[in-house]
C-alpha cells in the first residue's frame, strides 16, 4: 500500500460545461415559458415531473454525503465533492417551487374549494391537503435541506485550508441528525407533490419508493461527473477503477432497491384488489399507459439489472457512464410516469406533446450552470480531509 | 529425514501487509502463477498485486440461479396453472405477480448455496480432507500475526534453488520449506471413517427412536387414561371377528337425517313437497344461507351475475322461464343433488335450510318479475299505500 502524495492543484472546469449549460438553460426556459402560455396545465405537470428530478438529484447527493459521514466510508472520501456540488441544487429549490405554488391550481384536485364541498374524503384529508399548510411545509423542508447542506459543505470548504479534523466530527453528527429528517421530509414531499395529485389515493410505501429512485438518480449524477472528470484528467492519480466499482455497485443495488419496493407496493395492490387502491394503477394501464408501465419496469429495472451485473462492467468507465446517463433519464421517466397520467386529458392514454421535452432539457441546463458555479470557489478534492489518503488508497 | 516425503512449496512469512504485497507483487512479476498468501485478515489490494484472475464462481452462481427462478416459475405454473387449478381470490390461473416472492426466494437459495457448496468442492479440493499447509509452523503464524506468501513446486518455472535465493532476496522474516508424505493421499472415504459414521448413525437414529417412541410413555400411573371399554378403531374381544366397531343393521339411519329417496335422478319423475310456509324466520333464514351459499354464484339477486362470471360456464340467472316453472321440490332436488357444473350442497346445507333457500328464491322470483296487480295485493295485505 504505497502511500500516494496530495499535491492537488486547482484547475478550473473546462468552459463547455458553463456555455452549454447556459444554452441549455435559456433554451429550455424560454421555450418553457412559451408552453405555459400554449397549455398551462400541461405545462405545470410538466414543470412539476422537472422539479422533482432536482430535487431527486439535489436530496440524494446530501443524503450520499451524510452517508459517507456516519458510514466512516473512505472509498468516497475523493470524489465527495461532487455530491456536494449536486446538493447546492437544494438552495434554488427556493425559487424554483414558486411556480408550483402560483399553479397549484392547475395541479391539485384538493386545492379547489368547490371540489371539497361535496367530497367527503377530501374533506377529511383537508386538514393536511390545504393550499396554505402545503406552502409552510415546503418551505420549512427545503429551508432544512438548505441548512443542513449549508452547514456540512461550509465545515468541508472549511477544512481544505485549516486540515482541522474536528470539522469531520461536527459533519458526523450533523449527518446523524440529518437522516431521520431526511426520512420523513422526502417521505412528505413525495405526498405533497406526487401523491396528492389522486387525493383519493393512497399507498404508505410511497415514500420509500420516491427515496429508491432519488438514491439511483443522485448515483447517476455523480458517477456521470465522475467519470467525465476523470476522463479529463481532472482525477487521475486520486481515483482508481475499484473506486468506479463501489459507485457502480451501490447503483447496482439501489436499482435493485427501487425494483423491490416498485413491486412490493405493486403486489400488495393487486393481491387485495380494494377498488380504492386498484385505481391508481388502473390508470396507469389505461390505452398507451400500459407501455409506459412496460417500459418503466425495462428501462429502470431490466436494462441496467444485467448491464451491471458483472464486476467488469462495474469497473469499465465507458459502461458505466453510459449506464448512468440511461438511469438519470430512467428516473425522470419514472417520475413523468407518476406524475402525468393524473392530468385529466391524458387519463385514457397519452398524447404526444413538445411540451414533454423542453423542461428537462432547461433542468440540464440549470444543473450544469449550478455544478459549474459551485465547483469555481471550491477544490475539486477535499484535500484537508482526514480521510481522504485512505480513500485515495482504496483497493477491493 | 525427507526422504519419504516431498516438497510442496518455499513459504516465507513477513510482518507488515505492505511487504506481503511488494512480495506477491514481485513474485507476479517474476513470472510464477503456481504461489499463493496466507494472511490473517483480507488484505486490500491483493488481487491486483497477484495478479488473479477474476473468479469463476460467479457462474455457477449465475447458471443455479437462473435454473431456480426457471424452475420455480415452471413449478407452479404447472401446478397452479395446468394440473390442478383452482380460482384463488378471483385472480387468474397464471397469476404472474403472486409467483414473483416464490420465484425470488428460490433463485436466491439454490443461487447461495450452489456459491457455498462450489467454493468448499473447488477451493478445499473436495473429496481430498488435507492440505499439506495443515499443522506447520507456517499455517499456525499467518493465523496469527503474520503475512505469509508460498511458492508451490507445482509451478512450472518452480526450481528449488533459484526459489530459495529469489524468496530470501525479499527480506523475509522466516522462510519454511513444507514437505508432504509423497505416498499417502488423503481420501475422505476411508472404510474406518465410513464405519465410524455407520456407527454414528445407527446410535442417533436408535436413541431418538427409543427415547420417542419408549422413554416418553413411560407412565409411572396413567390417571385412568385406559380403561377397559371400547374405544374408536381399537380392537375388542366381545366380538368374535375382533372388531370394537361394529357394522349398522341394514336400513339404519342416523338421527337427525332422513335418506333422499330421488337420490342421483338427474329428471326425478316425482319430487318432494315443500313442508314450510314462507314465514319472516324462515325467509329470513333463505336469506341468509342464499347469500353463503347461492350467491358466490348466482348473484345476490339470483341474476347469474356474480363476480365468477366468465371463468366457469355462467351461472344461470334464477329468473328464466325455465326457473320460475320448477316445482318447489325440483329447486329442493337441484339445491340437494346437483345439476351440470353445479355440485351437491347436501353436505353443507341441512334439509331444513335448503327448503328455507327455495322459500326464498320464490321470494326473489316474484320481486324480479312482480306485475301491478302483486302491488295492490300486497298493499292490501299490509294495509298500507304502497310508499314504503
Amino acid at each position: 500500500m504505497a502511500q500516494t502524495e496530495i499535491n492537488y492543484q486547482k484547475k478550473d472546469l473546462p468552459a463547455g460545461l458553463f456555455k452549454i449549460g447556459l444554452i441549455l438553460f435559456l433554451a429550455g426556459s424560454i421555450l418553457a415559458i412559451l408552453a405555459f402560455f400554449i397549455d398551462q396545465e400541461r405545462a405545470a405537470f410538466n414543470y412539476l415531473v422537472t422539479y422533482m428530478m432536482i430535487v431527486s438529484i439535489g436530496l440524494g447527493s446530501l443524503f450520499l454525503i451524510a452517508l459517507e459521514y456516519i458510514a466512516g466510508a473512505d472509498w468516497s472520501t475523493p470524489i465527495r465533492r461532487i455530491p456536494e456540488f449536486f446538493a447546492g441544487l437544494l438552495p434554488v429549490l427556493l425559487l424554483l417551487v414558486i411556480p408550483l405554488f402560483i399553479f397549484n391550481h392547475d395541479l391539485f384536485h384538493w386545492a379547489h374549494k368547490e371540489a371539497i364541498a361535496d367530497d367527503k374524503i377530501l374533506q377529511g384529508k383537508a386538514p393536511y391537503l390545504n393550499v396554505t399548510f402545503f406552502i409552510v411545509r415546503t418551505i420549512i423542508f427545503i429551508g432544512l435541506w438548505s441548512l443542513f447542506y449549508w452547514a456540512m459543505s461550509k465545515n468541508s470548504q472549511k477544512q481544505d485550508e485549516t486540515k482541522d479534523q474536528t470539522l469531520t466530527k461536527k459533519n458526523i453528527r450533523l449527518g446523524a441528525i440529518f437522516i431521520p429528517v431526511f426520512a420523513l421530509s422526502i417521505t412528505f414531499t413525495a405526498i405533497d407533490f406526487m401523491m396528492s395529485l389522486e387525493p383519493h389515493w393512497f399507498s404508505t410505501i410511497f415514500g420509500v419508493y420516491y427515496f429508491s429512485g432519488t438514491v439511483v438518480a443522485a448515483l447517476a449524477a455523480v458517477t456521470i461527473a465522475v467519470v467525465l472528470l476523470k476522463e479529463k484528467g481532472y482525477f487521475s492519480p486520486w481515483m482508481t477503477n475499484d473506486h468506479l466499482y463501489s459507485l457502480g455497485s451501490l447503483m447496482f443495488a439501489f436499482i435493485n432497491f427501487w425494483a423491490y419496493i416498485a413491486f412490493s407496493q405493486f403486489l400488495l395492490i393487486w393481491y387485495a384488489d380494494l377498488p380504492e387502491e386498484t385505481f391508481w394503477f388502473l390508470t396507469r394501464w389505461n390505452g398507451s399507459w400500459a407501455f409506459f408501465s412496460i417500459f418503466l419496469i425495462i428501462v429502470q429495472f431490466a436494462v441496467p439489472y444485467f448491464a451491471l451485473l458483472t464486476q467488469p462492467s462495474k469497473m469499465n468507465p465507458k459502461v458505466l457512464k453510459f449506464i448512468a446517463i440511461w438511469l438519470l433519464f430512467a428516473h425522470l421517466f419514472d417520475l413523468f410516469w407518476l406524475i402525468m397520467p393524473n392530468m385529466a386529458s391524458m387519463k385514457n392514454g397519452y398524447v404526444f406533446s413538445w411540451i414533454d421535452f423542453v423542461f428537462p432539457i432547461a433542468g440540464i441546463g440549470l444543473v450544469m450552470l449550478i455544478f459549474n458555479m459551485r465547483s469555481k470557489k471550491e477544490n475539486l478534492i477535499p484535500i484537508g480531509d482526514p480521510k481522504l489518503k485512505r480513500g485515495i488508497d482504496f483497493h477491493l | 529425514m525427507h526422504n519419504d516425503k516431498k516438497l510442496f512449496g518455499i513459504a516465507a512469512t513477513f510482518i507488515t501487509p505492505n511487504e506481503i504485497i511488494n512480495a506477491a507483487r514481485k513474485i507476479a512479476a517474476a513470472g510464477f502463477s503456481q504461489f499463493d498468501v496466507n494472511t490473517p485478515y483480507p488484505v486490500h489490494g491483493m488481487d491486483d498485486a497477484m495478479k488473479l484472475k477474476p473468479s469463476k464462481l460467479g457462474f455457477v452462481t449465475l447458471v443455479m440461479g437462473l435454473l431456480g427462478a426457471s424452475s420455480a416459475l415452471l413449478f407452479m405454473y404447472w401446478t397452479m396453472s395446468v394440473d390442478y387449478r383452482i380460482v384463488i381470490g378471483g385472480k387468474p390461473f397464471f397469476a404472474l405477480p403472486a409467483f414473483i416472492p416464490v420465484t425470488f426466494e428460490v433463485t436466491v437459495l439454490l443461487a447461495t448455496v450452489a456459491t457455498v457448496v462450489a467454493m468448499i468442492a473447488l477451493f478445499f479440493r473436495l473429496p481430498d480432507n488435507k492440505h499439506p499447509l495443515h499443522d506447520t509452523e507456517y499455517m499456525k503464524s499467518v493465523s496469527a500475526d503474520k503475512f505469509g506468501i508460498i511458492i508451490e513446486t507445482s509451478d512450472v518455472k518452480f526450481d528449488e534453488k533459484t526459489v530459495k535465493e529469489f524468496i530470501q532476496n525479499l527480506h523475509p522474516f522466516n522462510v519454511e520449506m513444507i514437505y508432504y508424505p509423497e505416498e499417502e493421499s488423503y481420501p475422505i472415504f476411508q472404510p474406518k471413517f465410513i464405519a465410524f459414521l455407520i456407527v454414528i448413525a445407527v446410535l442417533v437414529s436408535g436413541t431418538t427412536y427409543v427415547t420417542l417412541n419408549k422413554l416418553l410413555y413411560i407412565t409411572p400411573y396413567n390417571w385412568m387414561m385406559e380403561q377397559d371399554k371400547l374405544n374408536p378403531q381399537k380392537e375388542s374381544n366381545l366380538f368374535a371377528d375382533k372388531y370394537g366397531m361394529r357394522i349398522p343393521v341394514e336400513g339404519t339411519v342416523a338421527r337427525g337425517f332422513i335418506p333422499y329417496p330421488f337420490k342421483g335422478q338427474t329428471n326425478p319423475t316425482e319430487v318432494l313437497s315443500n313442508p314450510f310456509l314462507p314465514t319472516k324466520e324462515n325467509l329470513a333464514l333463505g336469506k341468509a344461507k342464499f347469500n353463503i351459499y347461492c350467491s358466490p354464484c348466482h348473484g345476490y339477486f339470483a341474476d347469474g351475475d356474480s363476480r365468477l362470471r366468465g371463468q366457469f360456464p355462467n351461472p344461470p340467472t334464477l329468473h328464466s322461464k325455465r326457473a320460475i316453472d320448477f316445482s318447489d321440490g325440483m329447486i329442493y332436488h337441484i339445491i340437494t343433488n346437483g345439476q351440470n357444473v353445479m355440485p351437491s350442497y347436501a353436505s353443507q346445507i341441512t334439509r331444513d335450510e335448503r327448503w328455507a333457500i327455495v322459500n326464498y328464491v320464490r321470494v326473489l322470483q316474484l320481486a324480479k318479475n312482480a306485475k301491478d296487480s302483486d302491488l295492490i295485493e300486497i298493499n292490501k295485505e299490509t294495509g298500507s299505500n304502497g310508499t314504503n
